[in-house]
């Protein structure tokens, strides 16, 4: 077991550092550079770009630069090219904004897309299976955005209520009743919208493996045992339906970087996404950089952790 | 007696369906995916009419400005005394009404359909060829050594480090720092997906190498790019075609995200995404900017999905005929 998991991690680590290398070497090689985000500032004389270059090392060789960026990174001391502050606080700021948000997109998902993928695939062909499907479809083939923007309109005209930010401004010395409902207001569409495409695949993947399951053998052997249909579904067939998701679920952590960009986009949503896509549109390529990384290292740990779950879940697998 | 006459003539008669033909009756059973396809068929003929009608034989120009003509709701008729008639848009009538700068938002849609699809098929074939290269190679050469890595660890870990990284992330951080061309956002969205198709055909390779007809080609002496691309690809190829119709939905998508993020395709070329995205600031006074698009990218991309899943429920070898 010891063995596995130190071997687990090795090579883990060794993917990490590729994983540095390969998306340091994508930004540095690709044209553009923070120098040239301004370049019709008549204040920028040629040899502040030439200082600035030589502050942010960009004139050393791409390995050079590597070194210096992964030296930084660990003693703490990356500074954003854009504002010089560090990175790493700046990127942890953003992250506590986004973690309500992931965290209540994940509960949605996970809450809705169980029981509508159990009932699919326990009334398999009947109209709510049927129409489950379909929306599930619809779902995933909509523009995230453009579903947004409905809702938005939607629930500004029928709820009137504040959907975008993270709050409204000057409620600061409201009661806390109201401080609260307004902070609920402003969480339940970006987290509603981040969560419908998770729902809709959920569901699909859900309805299978329970189809998957139910026609084993050992359901139709509980059955026969004379055993109440709530525990052959639930007991002997969801648990072992339960066990690919272990995986599914480490998966789902690098949506906290990427498939946020969007949704905190059209919500002002300060969080991780945004930062990341500021940081693109001012080319700060440490904070690009550190971000891929992160993200990288959260998915690691995410497959890690669901690698480990899988052995102690499942008495199948042996060492 | 009659028992081998009958046996006699049953093996001596071809199957009364081939393979395809058999697969192709259990698809049409769905009603939904049949129906999609056939709808995608009429997008693709309409594509290519859109194509002509604009490009070449301009009967809708879908950069024509007229200032005058802005905001006009669908189903407009044609009645501006200030523009010439011969700038008078076809059929005298704004059949889906105007943009902010008085084009013909019939004409953009026609245009954009054959951009936007082209976008996901260049993307789709781009990731299929590179999923086909990796995979195929891994699965077949994996044993070759090289140093002390085997290619099949070269290239599967390599998979592997690219399915670490947050794709839109990466796409979008691609996107920026090129110069805004059409063609880079079909390369990257194409060198970004191809990890799946990879997978695919490593496994179909791993299980198709051992079987007999792939020892009897090597037996003949049959060259290896012949046993792989002739006697192989084909045998791997129907899991893949349905991911790469899947493939192409997720294309259309992506560009339409990255427009709305203003990295996507840029103007003058129209595509869905970019109609849709400069349409939502005007959503209040001219919602049918936002609207046609938007439901035109939902309805194909839906057809899409539709058609990849019913492709592969009938392509399910487990899934037999009468079952």
């Amino acid at each position: 077991m010891i063995q596995f998991v130190l071997k687990n991690i090795g090579q883990r680590l060794v993917l990490l550092f590729f994983i540095s290398i390969i998306s340091h070497a994508i930004v540095h090689l690709a044209p553009g550079e923070p120098s040239l985000v301004d370049p019709s500032n008549p204040r920028m004389k040629a040899e502040d770009i030439q200082r600035i270059r030589a502050a942010f090392h960009l004139d050393e060789p791409l390995h050079i630069q590597y070194v210096y960026w992964m030296k930084d990174l660990f003693t703490g001391n990356l500074k954003s090219f854009k504002d010089n502050q560090p990175v790493l606080k700046k990127i942890w700021d953003r992250f506590l904004n986004s973690l309500p948000l992931f965290i209540v997109g994940t509960l949605i998902t996970w809450f809705l897309a169980f029981p509508i993928g159990i009932q699919a695939a326990l009334k398999r062909g009947s109209m709510f299976d049927k129409i489950g499907t379909f929306l599930s479809y619809a779902l995933i083939s909509i523009p995230g955005f453009f579903l947004s923007y409905i809702c938005i309109i939607f629930m500004v005209k029928t709820f009137n209520v504040p959907v975008i930010g993270m709050r409204t401004f000057g409620l600061e010395n409201a009661g806390i009743m109201l401080r609260s409902m307004d902070r609920v207001w402003h969480w339940t569409l970006p987290s509603l919208m981040s969560a419908v495409a998770g729902v809709a695949i959920l569901s699909r993947y859900v309805r299978s493996q329970m189809l998957e399951v139910i026609n084993q053998d050992y359901i139709r052997t509980a059955r026969a045992k004379g055993l109440p249909e709530t525990t052959v579904i639930y007991r002997h067939g969801l648990r072992n339906a339960l066990l690919p998701f272990i995986t599914m679920f480490g998966l789902t952590i690098p949506g906290l970087i990427g498939g946020s960009v969007i949704f905190e986009t059209i919500f002002a949503w300060p969080g991780m996404g945004r930062l990341g896509f500021e940081a693109i549109l001012a080319r700060d390529f440490p904070v690009i950089l550190t971000l891929n990384f992160i993200s990288a290292i959260l998915v690691l740990i995410g497959t890690f952790i669901s690698d480990i779950l899988y052995a102690v879940v499942d008495p199948r697998i042996k060492f | 007696m009659t028992e081998t006459k009958n046996t006699q003539m049953v093996e001596g008669l071809k199957p009364t369906a081939s393979l395809f033909e058999e697969r192709w009756d259990i698809f049409k059973r769905n009603h939904l995916a049949y129906f999609s396809f056939i709808f995608l068929m009429v997008l693709f003929i309409f594509a290519i009419i859109g194509k002509i009608l604009t490009r070449w034989v301009v009967l809708f120009d879908p950069k024509l400005v007229r200032l005058p003509e802005k905001f006009l709701p669908p189903l407009t008729p044609f009645t501006s005394k200030i523009i010439p008639t011969e700038e008078a848009p076809m059929f005298n009538m704004y059949i889906l009404g105007t943009d902010e700068l008085g084009r013909d938002l019939f004409a953009r849609m026609l245009e954009g359909t054959s951009v936007s699809l082209t976008v996901g098929f260049i993307a789709v074939s781009i990731s299929i060829f590179l999923g086909i290269l990796f995979g195929g190679t891994a699965g077949y050469y994996g044993k070759f050594r090289w140093g002390f890595l085997t290619i099949d660890t070269i290239i599967m870990r390599f998979v592997d480090i690219m399915l670490c990284f947050p794709t839109f992330f990466l796409i979008l951080t691609v996107v920026a720092l090129l110069p805004p061309s059409i063609y880079n956002i079909m390369i990257i969205i194409g060198l970004t997906s191809w990890m799946g198709t990879a997978r695919f055909v490593r496994a179909e390779f791993l299980s198709l190498r051992e079987l007999d007809y792939v020892t009897a080609a090597r037996s003949q002496a049959i060259p290896e790019w012949r046993i792989i691309l002739i006697h192989m690809v084909p045998n791997a190829i129907a899991p893949v075609l349905v991911s790469a119709t899947i493939g192409v939905a997720t294309a259309i998508l992506t560009e339409s995200s990255l427009s709305f993020l203003g990295f996507g395709v840029q103007p003058p070329d129209a595509t869905w995404g970019n109609i849709l995205s400069d349409g939502k600031q005007f959503i209040f006074d001219a919602p049918w900017i936002t609207f046609i698009p938007g439901f035109s990218i939902l309805f194909v991309v839906l057809a899409f999905n539709l058609c990849g899943e019913g492709m592969r429920e009938a392509f399910n070898p487990k899934l037999k005929e009468g079952v």
